[in-house]
């Protein structure tokens, strides 16, 4: 999931009783599956979980393109290449995306890029992680673009209209992602032995960190279920995570590669795979700033917002210039 | 503190003779970089064969408490629909 433990501000979810009648037409209207929109009026609570979540999914996208970006000088052919940068182009698309949906909830893009470099708002605890060879591309559109859509198709039916209508053209577009990182991992599984261990050794690194994407077990995830209520979170995290395995372990046995987990195994009473402890130290550790990467990322984004400040500045002041020329 | 660009709505006529649609919106400083931006952010898998932008802050809305003001007085004429008017088996073409 690209939007990881959004605080929604509640220490509980209320019962109608609590509510007050205006709470209580608006939970109606999610009830019966009304779009909320920009203008129509809606709980703070529910504004500013909105604009959290919408904000990190956006920054996800966006600090998504660097991972991939690093290797776009190095793609193994001018095919892959051309590939490669459509899908780093579509990433920066669907962050522009986002951005405009948490607009229309009342914030400015430059409060919404200041939170982001403040470290005051998160992005996905995935692209923290290193890509250390050609085969970590093919692994983070198979995986990583892969436990994404598993999120990202349920919130098309998401509450907030601006937020739902983001997601159908996100998703329409998500699907090459996946494929071709799948083709690439296809390439080297069964290309010669050295490219078929890089294989191995991406699905070994990256395995891990996309089951972490979904977030925090249930039990342990404090907001869910008022982001549920709300509906601004369709699907619980260990439900996606479970439909996600299952989904992966047959992809990844068609590519020859092994699943790095001892404990994985089918299990048909349950009619889906059982999988090993998940490693949520890491997890905490890598969200609270100490990952692989953290400080290089925003470094990284930081730099590019600030040497691109005279672009901005020189666009306006030439779009004044004109307007004052045409008045005149 | 450098000034923020303004926002704008994007719309776009796909190819089959439709209207024009609402794609999104995006920021540009003025409108020749809000078209650009638009064939960059919004089609960039042929989506579209024409595209407009207006300035967001231009558009006027209807209010949502106008709703019921706006749009209840349609709910009670369905003869306004053609299935209103039940038709004969015998009449053909109609």
């Amino acid at each position: 999931m690209y939007a990881q433990m959004v605080d929604t501000g509640v220490r509980s979810v209320k019962d109608a009783a609590a509510m007050t009648p205006e709470e209580q037409a608006f939970q109606a209207r999610i009830d019966a599956d009304v779009k909320v929109e920009p203008k129509d009026w809606m709980p703070e609570h529910y504004r500013r979980t909105l604009i959290r979540q919408i904000q990190q999914h956006a920054h996800s996208e966006i600090v998504g393109m660097l991972p991939e970006g690093n290797w776009v000088t190095r793609a193994p052919t001018l095919k892959r290449k051309a590939i490669l940068m459509a899908k780093i182009q579509d990433e920066g698309g669907h962050g522009l995306y986002l951005y405009s949906a948490a607009e229309t909830l009342g914030v400015s893009r430059d409060d919404l890029i200041a939170d982001l470099h403040a470290g005051r708002v998160k992005y996905s605890s995935i692209f923290n992680y290193p890509t250390l060879t050609w085969a970590d591309i093919g692994a983070i559109g198979w995986l990583v673009d892969g436990a994404a859509i598993m999120n990202q198709v349920p919130l098309q039916r998401t509450s907030y209209g601006p937020y739902a209508r983001a997601m159908v053209r996100i998703c329409k577009e998500e699907s090459f992602h996946q494929r071709q990182g799948y083709e690439i991992m296809m390439h080297l599984a069964q290309g010669t032995p050295e490219q078929k261990r890089m294989a191995q050794d991406a699905l070994d690194r990256w395995w891990q960190p996309s089951l972490m994407m979904f977030g925090p077990p249930d039990a342990d995830s404090v907001h869910s279920a008022q982001s549920m209520q709300w509906k601004i979170k369709l699907l619980s995290n260990d439900e996606l995570r479970q439909r996600f395995v299952d989904q992966t372990v047959p992809q990844a046995d068609y590519l020859g590669l092994t699943v790095p987990d001892p404990q994985l195994r089918w299990n048909a009473e349950r009619g889906h795979y059982d999988f090993g402890p998940i490693d949520w130290r890491e997890f905490y550790d890598v969200l609270k700033g100490n990952g692989p990467c953290n400080r290089d990322r925003i470094r990284t984004r930081v730099k590019a917002w600030e040497d691109g400040a005279w672009v901005r500045e020189a666009a306006v002041a030439h779009a004044e210039k004109r307007a004052a020329r045409k008045a005149a | 503190m450098s000034k923020e660009w303004p926002l704008w709505e994007v719309f776009i006529r796909s190819q089959h003779g439709l209207a024009h649609k609402h794609a999104g919106s995006l920021h540009a400083p003025d409108a020749a970089m809000a078209i650009r931006n638009a064939r960059d952010v919004y089609t960039r898998r042929n989506e579209g064969v024409s595209i407009w932008v207006v300035r967001s802050a231009d558009i006027v809305a209807s209010s949502p408490g106008d709703r019921e003001a706006l749009f209840e007085p349609a709910q009670s004429k369905v003869y306004r629909h053609p299935t209103f008017f039940p038709m004969p088996d015998e009449v053909k073409h109609i």
